[in-house]
């Protein structure tokens, strides 16, 4: 108790000179940037610098200006010019990693208000000391800075993780939302918003009607930055997230598509029904020639991971480049970047995942993660020093009635869309999801950046509408995501589920989708599952063959899923000191011998039958120790796709060791929690010990032999042509062995090893208290305490 | 396709029609292809239904004929397996896969959610002794993996292992060391399932849309 007294108090103490240095580095940011955009600093460092290499080359060569006076040899001097540009990036970067930091050492504060919220204040703050400090403001929110280097790892970073199972089923209904509610949010406020500016004593009249439907375009969009930052935090249904979330990387064509529109034709002040067939055509086009773009470099991306086994290093770098590009080049056509981006990640990750080794991926998700963690940072920081920048222009009816009519437009909007859409849907939106997906409606930075794009020659009302715009973000930031979470636990919305998927849910998954293929099959209906079903067997028969390496284009997606679950939970297991604290959600006391069928071969089960004293004990452990090298080179020369059990006298061995162990653990781990290791009749999957550790240590004494259907768990960490599996296995080793129940191999050759062999034996002390005395090496290397959504991973290669 | 009315003068849809739910526009298309399959006889058997070229590459082909086939599908409380089955018959197992209607309560919603795990159930517990085994839950597996060759077979049996052993978990709970879990049960197969919303997963659209389309229309067709 005291311990966690005096570990509050340190850590309050830490938090406190956190938030101290914190509050420093931005006001010597803060300076240092105001100075170095004011342009006369710039140019005294300009000469200063000049200077010195001058004086540098007059030392070294022979040449002897004619005016030169010898001045003292410059020791030490500032060149802040040189690596202005830089150098201010990185400030910038660093002041939002460090805002991030800072706001998860205050958990009170980040349960309430949404960091994106907290980042805009932070943005201000910055802005503002920057005003004080008497500096011109840094245009920051510059377009091309944004749409070239801020979006592009968000979107890619969701479009790669983006669940497609769900994204399927519900896509019409995120077509719908994505391109009839755009259209209808943008004519429904363009529209009323000129009719509200040609009311007398406004003095908006010189606001014309196409202008108005930009800025309706404009302000219409579900931003998918300020969605993904609000949503991630509410936990909210997989349904409701992926209609929300699909919704806003979907509208990005139509939003493109009517910006260039309205953009074109303002100058000409009038659109003809034939700009308008023009227009239909440009979005179908922009739309589809986005993803076809993402597709093909997707698939690029898949051929050349089938390569790159002998240079696993550089192999994360060909997702992001490949990507990238296909965002570029999409961009390039005018066509939609977004769509492209998402096209290019959903379609080379099955293949990708496939070939690449298991760090490449760790680092692809890690690295995807990372920038478009800071990335979402910049862009909300920024977007508070752009709102302190200005210009405004604040027209009081203007602003208020935008914002009202976005929020009605919206609600009407999906209201109308839902009563069609559940005509045709299985599983019916009901009034709490329509709100939901209502209030969820979240603008951003991307209409700020659309905003910011409007040529001010053109459109002279610019400031009003970006000041209208920004307002319009912060109130459905600040005050929609703000009250989104309390709303969301008063409506008891249903949350995501943190169950893991189990197998059998996936095997009835399986079993299902052949079953319904089947029956539309007998039918004679070629529905959905008849084209499911031909899209992934074409995929298997032909796709897989070209863009994935080696024979791993052959395992079938149960098999794929039961691997990543085994390995999943290896990995557990190992972390958490081998079974002191369990990640199991469900206390189970059952083990393998349960399960078993009765009718097993007699002599073995003689052979489990006799109660053992600790003695004899002893004994066997002695005869079965020296046994124990030969086994493990025996089981060392299982490929693979060997899930079968190793024959009893194999088991037995490990079996007795860990039974020795558990006998020195059991005093000190009982205190702990009421799961135990128990051994079972010989080592399995760690599904099987995640069920056996919970068991009674007492079952040991009556331990009923298992059949040979016990399979252990031979864990592939790469395809078996690559070295990482070797790599790997040797850092376990090298960091010596974590807890019980699975341990590491201790035996001298296990280079040669094919896969990762979870056996369990090893050292075994670890682990015991508190589950604290983990090995802080092996931790670091295998904790994931990154990004929430596991679950993407979980999904199998292809729905 | 006949109109609607020329249907309904048919006795007989009108029974089935209050049988299975379906609308007579679904009866009367089911119909057809039911002729069509039984190649214009009364009575279907598992040759005619072996004849369908896309069924010919479902590795659960055989389990999914047999379920046509199975007397338990047929809510007669009926046992064993018949050599072929009538359009009455045919109807009812295909009535397992109508979506649930638009307004149901929690205990309708739930009536029909057993009723589909039933069928799935059935088509597990081959011999129909109450429980899925170890044995049979290997075999669904084996099937589902059969097309995989030869390490299918081995992968099946630690994928039917595990996946029992949780069944056993969460179902059990605690159970002494030689206690032995007999099968799956009816009970625990609904526990281990309920978080797959079956009721909302295992449908035919096509017969969906109709519903919806016929709700307006002719409202006796509707439970």
């Amino acid at each position: 108790m005291s311990v966690r007294v005096a570990l509050h108090s340190r850590s309050f103490l830490e938090r406190g000179l956190l938030l101290l240095v914190i509050l420093i580095f931005l006001e010597g940011t803060v300076l240092t940037l105001g100075a170095a955009s004011s342009p006369d600093i710039s140019a005294q460092d300009n000469t200063g610098g000049h200077d010195h290499l001058d004086d540098h080359r007059g030392i070294a060569g022979s040449h002897v200006h004619p005016n030169y006076t010898k001045k003292a040899f410059p020791v030490l001097s500032l060149d802040y010019h040189h690596i202005q540009v830089p150098f201010e990036i990185s400030l910038w970067v660093l002041l939002a990693s460090l805002m991030k930091l800072g706001f998860h050492l205050i958990p009170q504060l980040s349960s309430i208000v949404p960091e994106s919220c907290l980042l805009i204040v932070v943005g201000l703050l910055v802005g503002g000391l920057i005003k004080l400090a008497g500096e011109e403001v840094p245009p920051v929110l510059d377009s091309n800075l944004f749409f070239l280097c801020l979006l592009p790892p968000i979107i890619l970073d969701a479009g790669y993780f983006l669940p497609i199972r769900p994204f399927m089923e519900n896509i019409g209904t995120i077509l719908m939302f994505a391109v009839v509610g755009t259209l209808w949010n943008a004519f429904f406020v363009g529209g009323l918003l000129y009719a509200v500016c040609q009311i007398e004593g406004t003095y908006l009249s010189q606001v014309e009607l196409l202008p108005c439907l930009l800025f309706g375009s404009i302000i219409s969009a579900v931003d998918p930055v300020a969605v993904l930052a609000v949503f991630e935090e509410i936990h909210i249904n997989e349904l409701l997230h992926i209609l929300v979330f699909g919704e806003s990387l979907l509208n990005d064509a139509v939003t493109v598509v009517l910006y260039h529109l309205f953009e074109e034709y303002s100058g000409a002040g009038e659109v003809t029904p034939m700009d308008v067939v023009l227009g239909v055509i440009c979005f179908l086009i922009v739309s589809l020639g986005g993803i076809a773009v993402g597709a093909i470099y997707g698939i690029l991306a898949a051929f050349t991971s089938r390569f790159t086994s002998h240079t696993r290093v550089i192999e994360p770098l060909f997702v992001f480049v490949y990507s990238y590009m296909a965002y570029l080049s999409a961009e390039m056509f005018h066509l939609s970047g977004i769509m492209a981006l998402i096209a290019c990640g959903a379609v080379m990750r099955p293949y990708v995942e496939a070939n690449i080794s298991h760090k490449s991926h760790t680092t692809v998700k890690y690295f995807l993660k990372m920038w478009s963690s800071v990335s979402e940072t910049l862009i909300f920081i920024f977007l508070g020093v752009a709102t302190v920048a200005g210009p405004h222009a604040w027209n009081w009816t203007f602003v208020s009635v935008t914002v009202i009519l976005c929020l009605v437009s919206r609600v009407i909007g999906v209201v109308g869309l839902t009563f069609i859409i559940n005509k045709f849907r299985i599983v019916k939106l009901t009034t709490k999801d329509q709100f939901i997906v209502a209030y969820g409606g979240l603008r951003g930075a991307i209409a700020f950046s659309l905003g910011y794009l409007l040529d001010k020659n053109l459109f002279p009302m610019r400031t009003m509408f970006l000041t209208a715009i920004i307002t319009e973000i912060f109130f459905t930031v600040f005050v929609q995501g703000m009250t989104i979470k309390p709303l969301v636990d008063l409506l008891a919305v249903k949350k995501k589920q943190e169950a893991k998927r189990s197998i059998n849910e996936e095997i009835h998954t399986q079993f299902l989708d052949h079953l319904l293929t089947g029956i539309e099959d007998i039918c004679g209906h070629y529905g959905h599952h008849h084209w499911k079903d031909k899209l992934n067997r074409f995929n298997k028969k032909y796709i897989k063959k070209c863009l994935i390496a080696g024979e791993r284009y052959k395992e079938p997606q149960l098999i794929a899923f039961y691997h990543k679950m085994e390995f999943k939970q290896a990995i557990e297991l190992v972390e958490s000191g081998g079974g002191v604290k369990l990640p199991s959600a469900v206390p189970s006391q059952v083990s393998m011998q349960n399960i078993q069928p009765k009718k097993l071969p007699p002599p073995v089960a003689e052979r489990a039958l006799p109660q053992f004293t600790k003695g004899r004990e002893e004994e066997i452990r002695k005869i079965l120790r020296s046994n124990l090298q030969k086994t493990r080179q025996r089981l060392r020369s299982y490929n693979r796709h060997t899930l079968v059990a190793d024959p009893f006298e194999d088991g037995w061995n490990d079996f007795i060791l860990k039974k020795q162990r558990l006998i020195e653990l059991e005093k000190k781990v009982r205190l702990m929690s009421n799961y135990l290791t128990v051994p079972g009749a010989t080592p399995d999957s760690p599904t099987m010990c995640r069920a056996r550790l919970a068991s009674d240590p007492n079952a040991f004494y009556n331990i009923k032999a298992s059949s040979d259907g016990v399979p252990t768990i031979q864990v592939d960490l790469a395809s078996p042509q690559s070295p990482d599996s070797v790599n790997m296995l040797n850092e376990f080793s090298k960091r010596g062995a974590t807890g019980q129940g699975l341990g590491q191999r201790e035996g001298a050759d296990r280079d040669e090893d094919q896969g990762l062999m979870m056996k369990p034996a090893g050292k075994g002390e670890k682990g015991e208290e508190e589950g604290g005395n983990k090995n802080p090496g092996l931790m670091r290397c295998l904790s994931d305490p990154g990004p929430s959504n596991e679950d993407e991973e979980d999904e199998p290669f292809l729905p | 396709m006949g109109t609607l009315q020329s249907l309904s003068d048919e006795p007989e849809y009108r029974e089935l029609a209050e049988k299975t739910g379906f609308s007579f526009e679904q009866i009367g298309i089911l119909h057809k292809r039911f002729k069509q399959l039984s190649h214009n006889e009364n009575t279907l058997r598992r040759a005619d239904l072996d004849t369908i070229p896309d069924l010919a590459c479902n590795p659960i082909r055989t389990q999914i004929i047999e379920a046509f086939f199975d007397k338990r599908n047929f809510h007669q409380n009926g046992d064993g397996t018949v050599e072929e089955i009538s359009f009455e018959e045919f109807l009812v197992v295909m009535s397992h896969f109508r979506p649930p209607a638009l307004n149901m309560t929690e205990e309708q919603r739930e009536k029909v959610r057993r009723e589909k795990l039933r069928f799935l159930f059935n088509m597990h517990n081959t011999d129909n002794d109450g429980t899925i085994t170890l044995e049979e839950y290997r075999h669904v597996v084996e099937e589902l993996l059969s097309r995989s060759g030869a390490l299918g077979k081995e992968t099946a049996k630690g994928i039917a292992d595990a996946a029992m052993l949780e069944v056993a978990s969460i179902s059990m709970g605690h159970m002494e060391p030689d206690e032995f879990y007999e099968g799956i049960t009816f009970e625990h197969f609904l526990k281990i399932l309920k978080d797959i919303e079956i009721e909302t997963r295992m449908n035919i659209r096509f017969l969906n849309m109709d519903t919806t389309t016929l709700c307006n229309r002719d409202s006796s067709s509707i439970r």
